[in-house]
């Protein structure tokens, strides 16, 4: 009985390390270039989340002070992680667009595949 | 490519609002959700629009890529100046309470600049990717 | 709760999707159901930013890479239990880890005594700004945000340096070199 409790206090850090793990599953066995870039950024999201979950109380409210409410949620991680989305697109158009001049010079954007070209040269 | 005509239309009955929410998110993000980052990708997104349903060469007559790739470096300049006339006042950078003559209002006018700032080089930025991505592949 | 299980399938559904078409229409699904987990846990800010970035920005850019390169991920032979064997084993250290974090949702955990509570406090007298995340943003941690519009900054140049076309520079045989071009 208690370990339901436990899981079901946990349930959200259990959803962010499989959201973390599927990403970082992806970016080891998957070779598609693409494919890669966004297992990295589901990676990226479950890291969102491990900042956001903590920072909620219940019975809280969005942290905008008004005389209404008393409990707000964290801000800090808020502001943190508000700041990382948008870091992360710029950082993903990065990769992106180092994955099309790889196309351009390989051909593919399969990691066996640049391997192999690299092996012949 | 033809363009359909629901949705040529549609865009351009949606695009003044995009563009008006984009300012609210911006202008109101002292009191609800929203600043600089938010409002900045919105706006990008209506040029985004534009550039999908009337082509991209419409939508460089909106936002010119010259003036997109400017904006860049200009909302770190915003950016960092606003810090800067706080040194220059002898206080620390990014102390905005040299602004004005009360230190609450005077804060909260550094944070409206700093935002404007943020909109600057997140559009901007944002634009000019899209931009690169497009040229590549013509 | 219903919200995390259906962001845990659409990511299965992700990982099993060789279409890479079809995963960037999941991750965009994604994305808003992200976008609609951050809204339960009272992360207003952060959810707008993830329901037009991720969403809308993010999948605009990578249609425009599949435009460029071709969406089919090729089948490949390689065994796939090494990977799946390592990954489970860092979940399971990682879920032990947790164990011992305080539960979800309680007001006294660690995270809630240190500056936040000054933060909720004093940023309408300091500052005016009843959005506690803008005043945080832009005024506690001013020297945060300036360095990641700054890093911002760094992306946006990459990407137009590593996707400019050349003039007048370029290799005989048609290879695109434009490194170091001159506008």
């Amino acid at each position: 009985m208690q370990a339901i409790q436990v899981f079901a206090e946990h349930y959200n850090y259990v959803v962010t390390i499989f959201l973390m793990m599927a990403g970082l599953y992806i970016v080891i066995a998957r070779g598609n270039m693409i494919k890669k870039l966004i297992g990295l950024s589901i990676f990226q999201t479950s890291v969102y989340l491990l900042y956001i979950t903590p920072a909620k109380i219940i019975g809280g409210t969005a942290p905008i002070l008004d005389p209404a409410f008393k409990v707000y949620s964290n801000p800090l991680p808020h502001v943190l992680i508000l700041t990382a989305i948008v870091v992360g697109v710029a950082t993903l158009a990065l990769g992106l667009a180092l994955v099309v001049r790889i196309k351009e010079a390989y051909g593919t954007v399969d990691e066996d595949e640049i391997f192999a070209k690299d092996g012949e040269q | 490519m033809r363009f359909d005509v629901v949705i040529r239309v549609g865009t351009k009955l949606i695009l003044p609002f995009i563009l008006l929410f984009a300012l609210y998110v911006q202008l109101h993000g002292d009191y609800g959700p929203g600043g600089g980052f938010q409002a900045g990708v919105i706006a990008a997104g209506m040029v985004i629009l534009v550039a999908l349903t009337f082509g991209i060469d419409q939508a460089k007559q909106v936002a010119p890529q010259a003036l997109v790739q400017r904006m860049v470096p200009l909302g770190v300049l915003i950016f960092a100046g606003t810090g800067l006339v706080g040194m220059l006042y002898g206080q620390n950078f990014l102390d905005y309470s040299v602004l004005g003559p009360v230190a609450p209002s005077a804060r909260e006018r550094g944070i409206l600049l700093v935002e404007a700032g943020v909109l600057v080089t997140v559009s901007g930025t944002m634009l000019s990717m899209f931009y690169a991505f497009v040229e590549r592949g013509r | 709760m219903a919200l995390m299980t259906l962001l845990a399938i659409t990511t299965i559904a992700i990982v099993r999707q060789r279409n890479l078409f079809g995963v960037v229409i999941l991750a965009g699904i994604y994305s808003f159901l992200m976008a609609s987990v951050l809204i339960v846990l009272d992360a207003v800010d952060v959810a707008m930013t993830e329901a037009s970035v991720g969403a809308g920005i993010s999948t605009v850019v990578l249609l425009g890479t599949l435009h460029l390169t071709g969406g089919l991920e090729l089948e490949r032979p390689r065994r796939a239990l090494l990977p799946l064997f390592s990954v489970a084993t860092v979940a399971a250290v990682l879920v032990w880890g947790t164990l011992s974090l305080p539960p979800f949702g309680t007001a006294d955990a660690p995270i809630h005594k240190h500056v936040a509570p000054r933060y909720l406090e004093k940023s309408v007298e300091e500052t005016n700004v009843p959005n506690v995340v803008t005043a945080v943003l832009a005024d506690y941690r001013g020297y945060d945000t300036l360095g990641e519009t700054a890093v911002i900054f760094t992306a946006g140049i990459g990407v137009m340096l590593l996707l400019r076309r050349g003039r007048g520079r370029r290799k005989p045989d048609g290879a695109a070199d434009d490194t170091g071009a001159a506008k």
